[in-house]
Formats: structure tokens, sequence, C-alpha cells
């Protein structure tokens, strides 16, 4: 028996407060596509892609009548490309990019992730020249995503990489200067980078999974920020508890279209990712829902807290609404793709270093962040190296993913429409790192990497 | 098998008449109907029995959403399992 109240508590959340699957994203293993031959080894890729994700769109598209609820992506994840490219130089990886666009692009899904390199403790000649090859990749795509794993917990960071990845993500920038630079958007720069993520940009399918998997990824910020809101005046204790409830049944969502997904498509169901996604609509917005918790405007004092409480409830409200939990699972604080976020760093009250704060307690990282276009790769390195160093020493996933927006200066606009929404160009500190960028080599991993 | 059908919108003559008949056409047996209010709106509920469902669920779902909108009308049918998901432990 449904109980009335329950029914209409769902179809609100679904009308009124954004209520959504943010993606179904299947991960598929190309490792049986290798060859030495580069043509040869992308024909075998389209083949795979085209066989193992035929029936994704049609299939998410049948679950979304099925329950009513929408499913926004429909994704794919495969193994890091630096491991089956074999001794392709950057222009074969380039061949590589361009067949996973065609076999995104015939598939109708919207992104493909996992062009991508693992070199958190050294370079191999694939992941060397696959760096080399992501500038042109991803301003001759459309919808291949790119990630570089430079430093973890175990491995400490590999401070080569990431003077590299300062150098790679300018380049991004510039050739594709005449689109704002969006390249950059599809590029996402790793601390503890993990096997199973769903969301893009930063999704692979990791070396230690199955053939092909179901990922599911819920979202649903709108309608945490609403239950908040219609709580009152309550303490904190009793704000957990709204949050973890109101997880739970988003989460639920994320279990069952994960579980008739991976059913229909007979293929094994990996994680549901507890994140809350955030997209530039107004009603979801992680901003808003801190903002409800009573802080003005997100990025003032207080906004750590909020954020840590938050993303520690939505966890525990969704752990138990889910048999398996994996991916990022965390709230989401991307700055383009959150109305209230545009709003804060508009506004100036949300700042870099606010932001880096920030990510020291939730997931995922530095998100969708334009910085001025004259920003020296030095520079956009050290926000890395702050960013990863984070991630190395708290044990968790953190990531960078910012635009140096050419020709644009602080305050002015960057606009890449649809999820990746717009953001306003904001303050870098113009303090230089260079000589300390310029050391090269490794940071040590931290002690407590030493638990065996 | 249940399906939860919603009507949300202004009230007026002949919706019970109308989704009954669409139930009817498809073979999906109403057993349950409540009215309540949604922001506003009316908001009538009705529970149908779907396991003897002639088209597929895509096909009647599609037909109860054109048939709402062609009477100014919300209209949704979802599939039960996403409310015991939601709201059972």
């Amino acid at each position: 028996m449904i109980n009335t109240q329950d029914i209409l508590e769902t179809i609100n959340m679904i009308r009124e407060e954004n209520l959504d699957v943010r993606t179904v994203t299947m991960g598929i293993s190309l490792y049986d596509c290798v060859s030495d031959d580069v043509d040869k080894l992308c024909a075998n890729i389209y083949d795979k892609l085209m066989t193992s994700a035929k029936d994704l769109v049609p299939t998410a598209e049948a679950i979304e009548k099925l329950y009513g609820i929408p499913i926004v992506n429909k994704r794919v994840s495969v193994t890091p490309i630096s491991y089956i490219g074999g001794k392709a130089g950057p222009d074969g990886y380039i061949k590589i990019a361009k067949t996973l666009d065609r076999a995104a692009s015939d598939l109708g899904i919207n992104f493909i992730g996992g062009y991508s390199a693992l070199v958190q403790k050294g370079m191999t000649r694939g992941a060397d020249a696959l760096i080399e090859s992501i500038p042109d990749a991803l301003a001759e795509t459309n919808m291949v995503c790119s990630s570089v794993n430079v430093g973890s917990t175990r491995a400490g960071i590999n401070m080569d990489a990431v003077a590299r990845m300062g150098r790679t993500v300018k380049a991004a920038a510039e050739k594709t200067a005449d689109r704002d630079a969006i390249g950059c958007a599809k590029l996402v720069v790793f601390a503890n980078a993990v096997d199973d993520n769903p969301f893009m940009a930063g999704a692979f399918h990791g070396t230690g999974e199955g053939d092909c998997v179901i990922n599911v990824g819920v979202s649903g910020p709108g309608v945490v920020e609403k239950a908040i809101r219609r709580a009152g005046d309550c303490d904190f204790s009793a704000l957990a508890d709204v949050i973890k409830k109101t997880a739970f049944k988003i989460t639920r969502v994320g279990q069952l279209v994960a579980y008739e997904a991976s059913k229909r498509l007979n293929v094994p169901y990996g994680i549901v990712d507890l994140s809350l996604a955030p997209t530039p609509a107004i009603g979801d917005s992680v901003a808003c829902i801190l903002e409800s918790m009573g802080l003005d405007v997100c990025g003032g004092p207080g906004t750590t807290a909020a954020l840590a409480m938050l993303n520690d409830a939505v966890k525990k409200g969704g752990v138990m609404a889910s048999s398996h939990v994996g991916g990022l699972s965390g709230a989401f604080i991307p700055v383009s793709e959150d109305a209230g976020m545009i709003a804060a760093a508009e506004g100036g009250v949300l700042t870099l270093e606010k932001l880096e704060a920030m990510t020291a307690v939730c997931s995922v990282g530095l998100d969708m962040i334009c910085i001025p276009g004259d920003t020296t790769a030095e520079t956009i390195s050290g926000i890395i190296a702050d960013e990863i160093a984070i991630g190395m020493v708290n044990n968790k996933t953190t990531a960078v993913r910012v635009i140096p927006a050419p020709g644009k200066g602080v305050g002015e606009k960057v606009e890449f429409g649809g999820l990746l929404g717009y953001a306003p160009v904001m303050r870098v500190n113009p303090v230089s790192c260079e000589k300390f960028i310029a050391r090269g080599g490794r940071i040590p991993a931290p002690i407590h990497s030493l638990k065996n | 098998m249940k399906a939860v059908i919603t009507v949300i919108g202004k009230d007026q003559v002949g919706i019970i008449a109308s989704v009954s008949a669409k139930c009817a056409e498809h073979g999906a047996n109403i057993t349950e109907i409540t009215q309540s209010v949604l922001d506003q709106y009316f908001a009538m509920i009705m529970i149908a029995d779907i396991d003897g469902l002639k088209a597929d669920f895509v096909t009647f779902a599609d037909e109860l959403e054109a048939l709402g909108k062609n009477s100014g009308l919300e209209i949704r049918c979802m599939h039960e399992d996403i409310f015991d998901a939601m709201h059972k432990i």
C-alpha cells in the first residue's frame, strides 16, 4: 500500500526540486582491443564500444519512463587510454581520441571519459605521449574527457607531472581559445583518482574493474535545500537528520535505476555514487544548500563547517540506501555549474582560497573555476600542487579543473553553455612559485601512507 | 505490478473518465483513486494494476502524458517501485 503523501512528496521532488539521476555511466574495459597497429587498435575500440554500449541510451530512456525520473546523462568510461596505446606517439593518441569521439556520437551518449593517464609515481612512454596529445585531442573532439592522476597518498606527488600539467592546461586553453577554452572544462588533474567514478570529466574504467559495469551518479541538491528550509530553525543534530533522510531517498532512486539498468543490459552493477551534483539551473545548487543552513552567502565564515556537515550527512544517509557505494561520493562544488557559487563568486565573497579550504572537506576539488588568461603555467602548477597535497595528506580524492580564459581578466564572464554553465573569472594570487615548481622530482608520500 | 498515475492541474469535468478510458483501452485495472492538493493544484492519484497491460509500459505512459497535454493537465504514470524504494526501508 503506497501512502498518498509519499507519492506527492516524490512527485514534488521531481517537479519542483530538480530530483534526477545525474548519470548512468557504463564502464568498458578496452584491454582486449590492444594492437601494435594504431589503426587496428582504433577499429577494435570502435567495435567494442559500439557492441558493449549499443543499448545504453535506449535502455536508460526506457527506465526514465518506467520510474518517471529524469536520467540527465548517459555516459561511457573506458580503460585509461595510456594503458592501451602501446607504442603510439602523440599523433596516434589523437587518432584514438577521435575514435572515442566518433563512437560517443554514434552511441548518442553525452560524454566519454578515460582519455587518461596515471602518473603519480612515474611516467611511462605511453603516458608521456598521451599527455603530450591532450591539448590537441580536446580541441579536435567534442565529447572526450581527459584526466591525469599526478599524486596519491601511497605514492606522493609527481612534481614533474604537476609542472607538465600546468603547461598542458595552458595549452588546452590556447588551442580552444575561440570557444572560451572549453578544452580545459574537459580536463581534470587528480590526486587519489578512483576507478569507478561515473562523473565527468574525471571518469575512467579502472584497472581492477571487470569487462563492463554500470555505475550510477545521483543528484538532488534542490531536494536537500528545500528539506532544510522546511525544517526551519532546528539545531545541527536535527539538521543532520533531515539531510540524512533526504539523502537516503535520493540514493534509493539511484540504486533502483542502477539495479534496473544492470538487469536490462545484462551488465554487472558496480556502484552508486552519492555525490550531490549541482547544475546551473535555479534550485539545483550546493551553494544554496549551505545558504539554507544559515549562511548569508556561500564563501563567508562558516562555509567550510557547513559543507563538512552536509558532506558527512549525505554519506551517512546514502550508504544505507545502496548495496555498493563508490565513486567520488561527496558534495561537488563546481563554480560554473552551480548558480549559487556563480553568484557568490560574482559578488566577490567566494574566493579561490576559500574554495581550496572547502575541498578539504568534500569532493572533489577546485572545479570549473575560471582564472585570468595571463595566469602562468607555473602558477597553475602551484594551484594543482596545493590541491593535490590536500588529497594526498587527507587520504581523499582531490582534483583541479581550472580554465585560464584566454584574453580575459578578473570579473569577465566565460560561457560554456549547457550543464557546464558559465562563470566569472576569479582572482589568482599573483605571487610567483616558479622556482618551487622548477625543482621537479617527487614529493615523498606522507608517513601515514605506511599502514601495513 | 502496479502503476501510480498522478494527474495534476486545474480540476475539470471528465478527468477520471478520460484517464479511466485510457487505462481500460490498455488493459490497466484501476484499483484505487484518491484526491489531494499539491502546491495549490488539484492532484488525483490512481493506482492501477498493470499485470494485464496490452502495450508496453512506455507506450502506456506516453499516451497518458499526451492525454494530459491535450487537456492542460500534467499526467504522469510511474512504476510503483520508485515509491517503495524511496519511502520503505
